[in-house]
């Protein structure tokens, strides 16, 4: 793999985050700002980007497929919203509409304790890593792979939905959870919030990649190629994929589960629905369309198809299925590899070509 | 003095009412190249994968170094014994440099145990022996066919194993390569180590194999050196007269 320091699509990308997040609050208050929508939507759009990289970490280099990512990612959404809504309980008075509806008197005793922001995250990543760990273990445990992992992922993510249609669970039923007004002290909703929250957004993409980045470029990521290219073939040379296959699963949901917190704030609400079949399945889609296997492809497809995404949302919401199905179908006949089969048509060819020739004289 | 490295007592593998293995006991020794030949069907590949823990046997053991029972040993914990193999089919990592490869097989862990210097000269000098130093830079998917067989044969033997199985490791070879092939085999033999080669290649077996076993049905039906092999009776009717 190429070294980190002359990876330039990643690089670049990383740059052009970078300056993305530092160059919005310093153009706050002049006439070049972003609009308060657009300020949210790049924040939205880099929550979804980190998730579509860790769908791309278990898919792309270790070939797990999991239609159900929207577990981990709703996981750290519902950790998020219970924060919020317990702390501006807290700092404003405001009872939740969730608990005004089930006609409860006070939070369950399981809400003990998430006004406090260290213990809600310390809450998300352990139960995180205990559903990830316990289903990881038993599947790969088993030798479960490919598409029935797949199946059983889908399962999985719709049972959690159900699960919390129910309104008796406390965590706000079909409803979900919205109304938050308070984040670590500051209102919600103004400008420098929606700022704020969009620039942590981007820098946690731009970290989340550059680890990724290095994750995969170590020995450990060349032994994740081995273990998707050829189990068996790892095992019999030694190692123990089990034990490698758990770790980077659960950090993948891991990550999908710091996607969630940070979607939840930009979005204003939590319900049942990101934990839909559909939300699952669209990662896949987002990562299949940006390149699998490719971090910087899994970012641009989640950034493009969900950019596209919230502009027809005002335009058309009723063709977006249609755009979607179109851009799969368009992505499984002509660019297997994604848009990454892009660069290497020949129109993209010469400026690739020129820079190979600078390295091989590099080289020598 | 011949040691032994694996002993076969009394193996009996089946597939549903199918005895790929039937009652099969053999000795294989340390510092020999051993031949292992049949028709198909004959039990040859299910033999290896018992021995590298991929088949659990109905019945019997297999020991190894007179100690460790390999069919209650998990597959990676048998590598890690020293006992490797080649698969029939070239088994490589697409995605990764023919170095890369040597690397993963040399050392086993997540992390590099010795220090990089001594990976990397341990590295080069496994490149130098099967022939793919000037390959090192490429991604194993664009090798040809008999430099993948290489490829795999080099990442079993990076770690300096002191069993090693090659499964038909001159299928579908030139001639030449073929030739450099039988030379890599005989170059690794060591007093310490058993080589274990399944070929149909008679011409090939004749050239590395110090003895052969003949298999059929599941059992052994001759041992002994290519000559007495090609002589017996026997095994020109199951297999060599054909």
């Amino acid at each position: 793999m190429t070294p980190v320091s002359r990876d330039r699509p990643f690089l670049a990308l990383v740059a052009i985050l970078v300056i993305v997040a530092v160059a919005m609050p310093l153009l706050a208050g002049t006439p070049f700002a972003l609009s308060r929508y657009l300020a949210n939507a790049i924040g939205q759009l880099a929550s979804f980007a980190v998730l579509a990289l860790a769908l791309d970490l278990i898919w792309g280099y270790l070939g797990i497929l999991s239609l159900g990512h929207g577990l981990f990612f709703a996981m750290g959404g519902y950790v998020m919203a219970m924060y919020l809504l317990k702390h501006s309980f807290v700092v404003t008075g405001t009872v939740p509409d969730f608990l005004q509806f089930m006609g409860w008197k006070d939070f369950p005793f399981y809400w003990a304790g998430f006004d406090f922001f260290p213990y809600a995250l310390a809450v998300a990543v352990a139960v995180t890593l205990l559903v990830s760990g316990v289903f990881g273990y038993v599947s790969f445990r088993s030798r479960v792979g490919g598409v029935y992992f797949a199946i059983i992922t889908q399962a999985l993510v719709y049972v959690a939905m159900l699960l919390m249609f129910r309104n008796d669970t406390g965590f706000g039923g079909n409803n979900g959870m919205t109304g938050f007004s308070v984040l670590f002290g500051w209102p919600m909703g103004t400008s420098g919030m929606i700022t704020a929250l969009s620039v942590v957004s981007l820098l946690v993409l731009a970290s989340v990649l550059l680890g990724c980045r290095l994750l995969v470029g170590s020995r450990f990521g060349a032994l994740m190629l081995a273990t998707r290219d050829d189990e068996t073939r790892l095992r019999t040379l030694g190692y123990e994929t089990l034990r490698l296959k758990l770790i980077v699963w659960c950090l993948s949901a891991l990550i999908a589960m710091v996607a969630g917190m940070l979607y939840v704030p930009q979005v204003g609400i939590i319900n049942p629905r990101l934990l839909s079949p559909e939300l699952s399945l669209e990662i896949a889609v987002w990562v299949a369309i940006g390149g699998r296997g490719h971090l910087v492809g899994a970012v641009i497809g989640a950034l493009l198809v969900n950019a596209v995404k919230f502009w027809l949302s005002f335009a058309a919401p009723e063709v977006w299925p249609f755009i979607l199905s179109g851009l799969i179908v368009l992505v499984v006949l002509v660019f297997p590899n994604g848009l990454i089969d892009l660069a290497k048509l020949k129109l993209v060819r010469p400026m690739g070509a020129r820079r190979m020739a600078a390295e091989l004289e590099e080289a020598r | 003095m011949a040691v032994t490295a694996l002993l076969v007592d009394g193996l009996t593998v089946r597939f549903g009412s199918f005895r790929a293995i039937d009652d099969l006991s053999l000795a294989i020794d340390y510092g020999e190249v051993r031949a292992v030949i049949g028709p198909n069907g004959a039990g040859k590949t299910t033999l290896l994968d018992v021995i590298s823990g991929i088949t659990r046997p109905k019945e019997g053991r297999v020991l190894f170094d007179g100690a460790l029972d390999l069919t209650q040993a998990s597959d990676s914990a048998i590598a890690r014994a020293g006992i490797r193999r080649k698969f029939q089919k070239p088994s490589v990592f697409e995605g990764l440099s023919v170095r890369q490869h040597i690397a993963i097989g040399a050392d086993v862990g997540f992390r590099s145990t010795f220090d990089g210097p001594a990976l990397e000269d341990r590295v080069d000098e496994v490149l130098e022996t099967v022939g793919l130093s000037e390959h090192a830079g490429r991604l194993a998917g664009e090798l040809g066919h008999g430099q993948k067989q290489w490829l795999e044969i080099g990442m079993v033997l990076a770690s300096d194993p002191k069993v090693l199985m090659l499964d038909e490791p001159v299928a579908g070879l030139t001639d030449e390569e073929t030739e450099r092939t039988a030379a890599l085999v005989r170059a690794l033999v060591r007093p310490d180590r058993a080589i274990v080669v399944v070929e149909h290649d008679m011409d090939f077996v004749e050239r590395i194999a110090d003895r052969v076993t003949v298999l059929h049905e599941g059992r052994t039906l001759f041992e002994g050196s290519m000559d007495r092999v090609r002589a017996d009776a026997a095994v020109v009717e199951v297999y060599l007269g054909r």
